[in-house]
């Protein structure tokens, strides 16, 4: 292992820009029904060793704009826009070749459901050696023993043996620790994992976290947790991104998400999480209503139709689209909201907090 | 995979078992069923003139008279040890494996058929090679440049392919490349292999292509419709994740996936084809077991018609249990099954 060890961190290019930087991103996917505006005007940015929780409903852009940036909606009807600028690259405006070249090395992706995602017909180990041979000139057997130690350090047992087992002979955690293997293959420096443990139970998902958590350490990438799970975002991330609808409404460290929250939707997701660590209240507070059609957007905000505050901004919810503005104490809090600073400040240490 | 492969063995030799019971009985135990008696059955085999003596005389020596099962146990019989068979004027021996004596020719069904095998062997393997990689490719350049002129085309195409009956496109090549071109045989010669590769190829390379458009037309359908459903596969988006080149994803990812089935139906079609393509032998004049088939119901030949028939069955199981046998192979969550 310790020949991973020694390759983990390549040196930085010598830029004052950030390691990964997303400028108004914008992937739109033209239908019959009209154009759905899946990811619209999204931006971040983020450093080597640090990892960024996205949070936000089914269908708010999680994925869709992280397989943005990993440049797979090429050959999609996808319509992309914007800036990605990887370690002094710019992939939107790169040939699909070039960002082809990146992936596996300069950027992984873990997927969802590791079973769907993993070639039935291929033994675990043979995939993983095809993702490293890709871009390392070793013999097949070289490759292999990479293979088995990347096994083991992911936490299967007797890697030796396992890396000649097909998927379907994994369990659901062990298939999601191949995966992750797979996805480290090539010690890549962006690691972006959607959702790695939604269909695992909990003790696994535990487990899975602790992995990532300790494989980032190990080889200093830049990782994106994207989920719908605050706990997984409490658990792992530096900073955090709400989105809805396509939109960031909230970017914040991950102390100033859970401590001072800024947005509607923040809170509607922090009261519909259960807390062991607080007296058990009769109900959880869903957000209400359903998320909004990404084709007929509601104008103004899109959260205006389920935001319990919206009459308190003199209609501006309903007319004017909320801009992503830096706000509140923290050091980079940012949140896009037509409530006056005081008036959110007043509704979360009064209203919200309290029934937490 | 021993196991597995053992197991479908034994069930394949089960299912020929089956199958040579039933095909017995539908020419055996139907008619009896049906009210012919073993002189009504005997008559096909002695002059116009003979008396009702000499039909009993000669159900007798047939067999007919006797149970049915003991019949059925001779038939079997025959096959794995061989049998003898009186035909009048002395005894004729049909070695192991007999399949039957027609009594109209004075020839060993067995004989016949082998006779006849090479010619349709040599039509389905050239046509199924033929349209198995036409096909496949058309339909994957298809699904990859989906809604392209290519594409719209070559499904058109398919269309007609899938449509237009072998009697028609057979007879329309022959008239086009055969006799007004003159650049193919005109049907009705074969020749060996062995003896002449090129004449060989040469014979048949008109049946050959116009079997296979048929069959490529519906290989093209299925493989487009595969791949299409493939490429959306999640494993397909991690293959691209992992940053392989398009070509290898294409390849090595989705078009292993799409082949299995595919490979499914050509075994079953290679099999039902080995068992004679009655209507491109009929259309090329090839003297295959088609043909042979088409003969032996014309004059009511029972002993061909109950070979040839088994022969046919025999080779759907077989093909069958290639198709099995090559799906462990290729996809390994059938292993465990």
């Amino acid at each position: 292992m310790t020949e991973i060890l020694d390759d983990a961190q390549p040196a930085p290019k010598p830029s004052g820009s950030p390691f990964l930087q997303v400028k108004d991103l914008k992937i739109h996917f033209p239908t019959d029904d009209g154009l759905v505006k899946s990811v619209d005007g999204l931006s971040f940015s983020l450093e080597r060793g640090k990892t960024l929780g996205i949070v936000g409903e089914s269908g708010s852009g999680k994925s869709v704009s992280s397989l943005g940036i990993m440049g797979l909606h090429h050959g999609t009807s996808a319509r992309v826009s914007g800036e990605i600028w990887l370690d002094g690259d710019e992939l939107v405006s790169a040939t699909p070749d070039f960002v082809r070249r990146l992936r596996g090395r300069k950027m992984a992706m873990i997927f969802q459901d590791p079973l769907s995602s993993m070639h039935p017909f291929y033994k675990v180990g043979s995939q993983i050696v095809e993702a490293y041979r890709l871009y390392n000139d070793v013999s097949k057997k070289q490759a292999r023993q990479h293979a088995i130690d990347l096994l083991g350090r992911v936490g299967i047992p007797e890697p030796a043996k396992r890396v000649d087992a097909y998927p379907h002979q994994f369990s659901g955690g062990m298939r999601q620790r191949a995966m992750i293997a797979m996805a480290l293959a090539c010690d890549p420096e962006l690691l972006i994992a959607d959702e790695p443990t939604t269909a695992l139970d909990v003790t696994v998902q535990a487990e899975i976290l602790d992995l990532i958590r300790d494989l980032q350490r190990e080889f200093g990438s830049a990782v994106i947790m994207i989920t719908h799970d605050l706990g997984v975002i409490a658990e792992l991330a530096d900073d955090v991104l709400v989105m809805y609808a396509g939109k960031a409404v909230e970017h914040a460290s991950c102390q100033d998400i859970f401590k001072h929250p800024e947005h509607p939707y923040t809170w509607g997701l922090l009261s519909s999480m259960p807390r062991m660590d607080r007296e058990r209240q009769d109900r959880l507070i869903p957000v209400t209503g359903t998320p909004p059609s990404l084709i007929n957007l509601p104008p103004g905000c899109s959260f205006n139709p389920r935001c319990p505050y919206c009459s308190l901004t003199d209609g501006k919810s309903v007319t004017e689209v909320p801009l992503l503005l830096a706000s509140g104490p923290g050091e980079h809090h940012a949140v896009a909201c037509h409530l006056t600073g005081a008036q959110r400040q007043r509704i979360w240490s009064e209203e919200v907090e309290p029934k937490l | 995979m021993f196991s597995y492969i053992v197991r479908r063995l034994v069930a394949a030799v089960f299912l020929l078992l089956a199958v040579s019971i039933i095909t017995f009985m539908i020419f055996f135990l139907i008619p009896r069923l049906a009210g012919a008696s073993a002189d009504d059955l005997a008559s096909r085999y002695v002059g116009k003139t003979a008396g009702a003596e000499q039909i009993h005389k000669q159900a007798e020596s047939m067999g007919f008279t006797d149970p049915l099962y003991v019949q059925y146990g001779n038939f079997v019989k025959g096959i794995f040890v061989g049998a003898d068979y009186s035909t009048g004027v002395g005894t004729e021996h049909c070695p192991a494996p007999c399949l039957g004596y027609s009594y109209q020719d004075r020839t060993s069904v067995t004989q016949d058929l082998k006779d006849r095998l090479p010619v349709t062997f040599s039509l389905a393997i050239g046509a199924g090679v033929l349209w198995l990689f036409s096909g496949v490719a058309i339909g994957v350049l298809s699904a990859l440049r989906r809604g392209s002129i290519f594409d719209r085309a070559a499904m058109t195409v398919a269309l007609a392919g899938v449509s237009l009956p072998i009697f028609f496109t057979g007879l329309l090549s022959l008239s086009i490349f055969s006799y007004s071109l003159g650049i193919t045989a005109k049907g009705g010669s074969y020749t060996p292999f062995t003896e002449n590769p090129l004449d060989w190829a040469g014979d048949l390379v008109l049946p050959w292509v116009t079997l296979a458009f048929l069959f490529a037309a519906g290989y093209a359908r299925l493989t487009r419709a595969g791949m299409l459903e493939t490429m959306g596969e999640d494993y397909v988006r991690t293959a691209r994740a992992k940053g392989l080149p398009e070509r290898t994803v294409v390849t090595k990812h989705a078009l292993r996936s799409t082949l299995t089935p595919i490979l499914t139906i050509f075994g079953l079609d290679f099999g039902v084809l080995m068992g004679g393509a009655v209507l491109t032998e009929k259309t090329f004049s090839l003297p295959g077991l088609g043909q042979y088939a088409i003969q032996a119901i014309a004059r009511n030949d029972l002993p061909k018609l109950l070979g040839v028939t088994l022969l046919i069955a025999a080779f759907v199981v077989i093909a069958n249990l290639v198709v099995d046998v090559l799906y462990a192979v290729v996809d390994p969550r059938v292993r465990l099954g």
